[in-house]
């Protein structure tokens, strides 16, 4: 596609701006540093001044972390992250793209390079002198939160498992299709199996087709051509899967689910991709659906007591679904669980910008209102639906975080019915 | 399938009507849901309660110019809503400012006397209620003012404004103080963050005390902080050693998100849900009821069905109301037919920019009981209620207050959740 015509897509909705400055009150990045002018100006004013084969105008763009929430809070519909996403690709395309930026944009041949050597791995992304030259050679910082590789896959574990109990032929049970993201697949497959217990004791049946990455990071550094082919091998994949109008896709990884649902479109430009816009009708997110459920009168309620306190963070790009905070109303189901809500804008990681040598300062810059307010609310754990937040959180407050369907799996009990493993302890922080 | 949500009652728009009308019943214990495209009015207002302060000459008690109102203008909001309401209404707001988020952080003020305070260019405004750090400027009570700016911030020139006040007969003067010289333009945002921060704010006090001269209040540009102005304003006049108070200043507003996260902590307080980003697209109608709205959420459209909907999206301004090239105006979410639209012949528009303009009173048709006409289960709150002017009125934050006060009774009863009030008994109907 050409540089216009992708851009036309948005650029239409920039003329709604009326400078009212909303989302300057909404960033994280421009709140907490001068290197980001703030989304108004890098987005609808220096927009006007950005011309298809002509160089870039404003280096300051590169500073705009894609968390999406001024074109959230923009009243009058303004696509303001999505012209900056764009605006930064080209700005990367133009500059070239750094080798760190090659490598850790795709989480699938990192995990599959890390699994079978995960404690060699996990070592050396703890390893000090080791983070050091990585932050000297590559630029990653030495601080950032590095996941763990779980040394096993979340894929091979549904494969291997005994198979569910068939269905009573009487009450078929639903098919639904369970895009698992490459967190769940190489650094947290406990949570994979939390959501495969949870769908199946609601009476579903989990299929689980070959997948790979969604593309976001490859996007989200201004990688868009590859961005675009991971991205369209991804809704092929699923949309394969969605042979009936019943069948629909649930994911767990909120990001990811966004970039199906919506990024992939917005931002690569990929309205037209058949399988993409099927996909994108049919995907939940996995709260999503669940609340839905409940609305229905069909999620099991069954829940026991978890007398625990839980601090809840809405990740930014759970809320780029325009859905509210479903995961509030679902834990709010949980006998005896207090939930505190936190109000905090975003973690500051940002899926992979908070990594970033030049960035790491700005990320904990945002990050530390949302620990502030962690450490305020008293609770043991944080809930929070997308991964790479919960680590940076895990980084930024030292308390364990997980994703909201931990708290529902643990209320049904099914940590006893040994369906999904432990989650192990040194994950956590 | 379809994405769906069901509440009992659905709000549309997260202005001060859409909170407070969604506060109040989830309040009463009923489900609700805000949904809203985006951040509302409250972002871009001075952040005060503006009741009713020209009925058109300067109103010095909003209690009796309510009264006089609602006598002559049965078509304005206020008729509709009754004096009575508008008092509980905004003692209501009183006390849920008081406790909100931000400690100590109270509004002032009644509809027995207008406070009159300093605008950004030196006019005196009538306010009903404000907050604290607004205070100390009410203009009767003014002695000689110190005007501070900050040459970084463009949206505020102390100049301009302390000319202006000496022309409306206060003595005062203009102080220029260069902070944040790294940037070449700030906002008032920018600057409240600073002020959030002890250290910068003593380094500040320090550098402003000797330019003041024989000032006996100072004046500011709204930025005295976001996450706790009562401890903001009490340390600066401890430091100055004299009364400080914000003057409003261009959009974004300081006082105004202020008073946006007490709204919204009251909404949430009550298991109130919001939900950002998606405007509404679609609706279904079923004889006189609306059944359900789309609302644009990502990937396809999310279906929220209610038992009612409070339609509290705005007026011309937000583009919920539109005016098209064919001299068409139309209600763009749900299709309502709207009222105080000058009809064939009659001027929409007058010449004079400042003068009243016929179309500025259109709005959606409402009942007595604000329900949409036609429509028996939309209540219309705020600026989408047709009859008033409210710049020229200023009673915009008055009428979103008292119609979303009123818009949560009215669903309440309907849903068999009544509000905790006395209302039913006492409101006064004219």
């Amino acid at each position: 596609m050409t540089d216009l015509a992708e851009l036309d897509a948005l650029r239409d909705s920039l003329d709604h701006c009326v400078k009212c400055t909303i989302c300057e009150t909404a960033c994280p990045v421009s709140n907490v540093s001068p290197l980001f002018p703030g989304p108004k100006y890098a987005g609808p004013q220096s927009e006007r001044y950005r011309v298809a084969g002509q160089p870039s105008v404003d280096a300051s763009v590169d500073y705009c972390s894609g968390c999406g929430i001024c074109s959230q809070v923009c009243p009058q519909g303004v696509k303001i992250a999505e012209i900056n996403s764009q605006a930064r690709a080209k700005l990367k395309a133009q500059k070239g793209i750094s080798l760190r930026d090659r490598i850790i944009t795709r989480p699938t041949w990192l995990g599959r390079a890390g699994t079978p050597a995960a404690p060699i791995a996990n070592w050396t992304l703890r390893s000090r002198p080791l983070r050091i030259l990585a932050e000297k050679s590559l630029g990653v910082h030495r601080s950032a939160p590095a996941p763990n590789f779980a040394g096993r896959r979340f894929s091979t574990w549904f494969r291997k498992r005994p198979e569910p109990p068939a269905s009573d032929p009487a009450h078929p049970r639903r098919r639904i299709v369970y895009f698992h993201g490459c967190g769940t697949e190489y650094y947290e497959p406990w949570e994979g199996e939390r959501v495969v217990a949870v769908l199946e004791h609601n009476g579903f049946e989990v299929v689980v087709p070959k997948q790979d990455c969604c593309g976001l990071p490859l996007q989200s550094s201004g990688l868009f051509d590859d961005a675009r082919r991971v991205a369209r091998r991804l809704a092929r994949a699923l949309a394969a899967e969605l042979t009936d109008e019943e069948t629909i896709i649930v994911g767990n990884a909120t990001s990811c689910t966004l970039m199906l649902k919506r990024e992939a479109r917005e931002i690569l430009g990929l309205e037209d991709d058949p399988d993409l816009r099927r996909v994108s009708e049919h995907t939940y997110d996995i709260c999503e659906l669940l609340l839905e459920l409940h609305q229905r009168g069909s999620l099991k309620t069954d829940f026991r007591p978890v007398p625990e306190t839980v601090a809840y963070h809405a990740p930014c790009q759970q809320q780029g679904h325009w859905i509210g905070k479903p995961a509030l109303e679902l834990l709010a189901l949980i006998p005896e669980l207090q939930v505190r809500e936190l109000n905090a804008r975003c973690c500051g990681i940002a899926g992979t910008y908070g990594l970033k040598v030049e960035k790491y300062e700005i990320a904990m810059a945002v990050g530390s209102d949302l620990f502030r307010q962690v450490g305020a609310s008293g609770a043991a754990t944080v809930a929070c639906d997308s991964e790479t937040c919960r680590w940076q959180i895990a980084h930024g407050t030292q308390l364990p975080a997980v994703h909201p369907i931990d708290f529902l799996f643990r209320a049904y009990g099914l940590d006893d019915a040994g369906t999904a493993r432990a989650r192990p302890e040194t994950a956590l922080k | 399938m379809r994405r769906e949500r069901r509440y009992d009652a659905v709000v549309i728009g997260a202005g001060t009507a859409g909170l407070v009308a969604a506060t109040r019943l989830a309040q009463a214990g009923a489900s609700v849901c805000v949904v809203a495209k985006g951040v509302g009015s409250t972002h871009l207002a001075p952040g005060t309660i503006d009741v009713l302060g020209y009925a058109p000459e300067r109103v010095e008690s909003p209690a009796r110019g309510l009264a006089a109102l609602v006598a002559a203008r049965p078509d304005h909001p206020y008729a509709l809503l009754g004096d009575e309401l508008v008092a509980e209404a905004l003692d209501w707001f009183l006390a849920t400012a008081r406790a909100g988020p931000l400690p100590g952080y109270a509004y002032t003020g009644s509809l027995e006397r207008n406070l009159l305070l300093p605008t950004a260019v030196g006019a005196l405004k009538p306010s009903a209620a404000v907050p604290e750090t607004f205070a100390a400027g009410d203009a009767r009570a003014l002695g000689r003012v110190a005007v501070v700016g900050v040459p970084a911030l463009r949206d505020f020139h102390a100049t301009l404004c302390a000319a202006n006040l000496n022309a409306a007969g206060i003595e005062a003067f203009p102080v220029s103080i260069d902070v944040e010289r790294e940037r070449a333009d700030a906002a008032t945002l920018t600057l409240a963050r600073h002020f959030d921060d002890a250290g910068w704010r003593m380094g500040f006090s320090g550098r402003l005390a000797p330019l003041l001269g024989a000032a006996e209040q100072v004046a500011l540009p709204a930025m005295l902080g976001l996450s706790d102005p009562h401890a903001v304003l009490a340390d600066l006049q401890a430091r100055l050693g004299r009364h400080v108070f914000e003057i409003p200043t261009l959009p974004p507003s300081v006082p105004g998100m202020r008073l946006f996260e007490i709204l919204r902590h009251a909404l949430e307080s009550a298991g109130g849900r919001l939900a950002f980003g998606a405007g509404v697209v679609a609706h279904a109608r079923d004889g006189d009821r609306i059944v359900s709205i789309d609302t644009a959420t990502a990937g396809s459209p999310t279906t929220y069905v209610a038992d009612a909907f409070v339609l509290a999206s705005g007026g011309f301004h937000s583009g919920a109301i539109a005016l098209d090239s064919r001299w068409q105006t139309r209600e763009q979410l749900l299709d309502l037919p709207l009222q105080g639209v000058p009809g064939a012949g009659e001027p929409r528009f007058v010449a004079s920019y400042f003068d009243e303009q016929p179309l500025a009173r259109a709005g959606v048709a409402v009942d007595s009981d604000l329900r949409a006409s036609g429509v028996a289960n939309v209540v219309v709150a705020g600026a989408s209620l047709p009859g008033a002017v409210p710049w020229r009125e200023a009673s915009g934050e008055g009428i979103a207050l008292a119609s979303g006060y009123r818009a949560a009774q009215v669903v309440a009863a309907d849903l068999g959740v009544p509000t905790q009030t006395q209302t039913q008994t006492t409101k006064a109907r004219v």
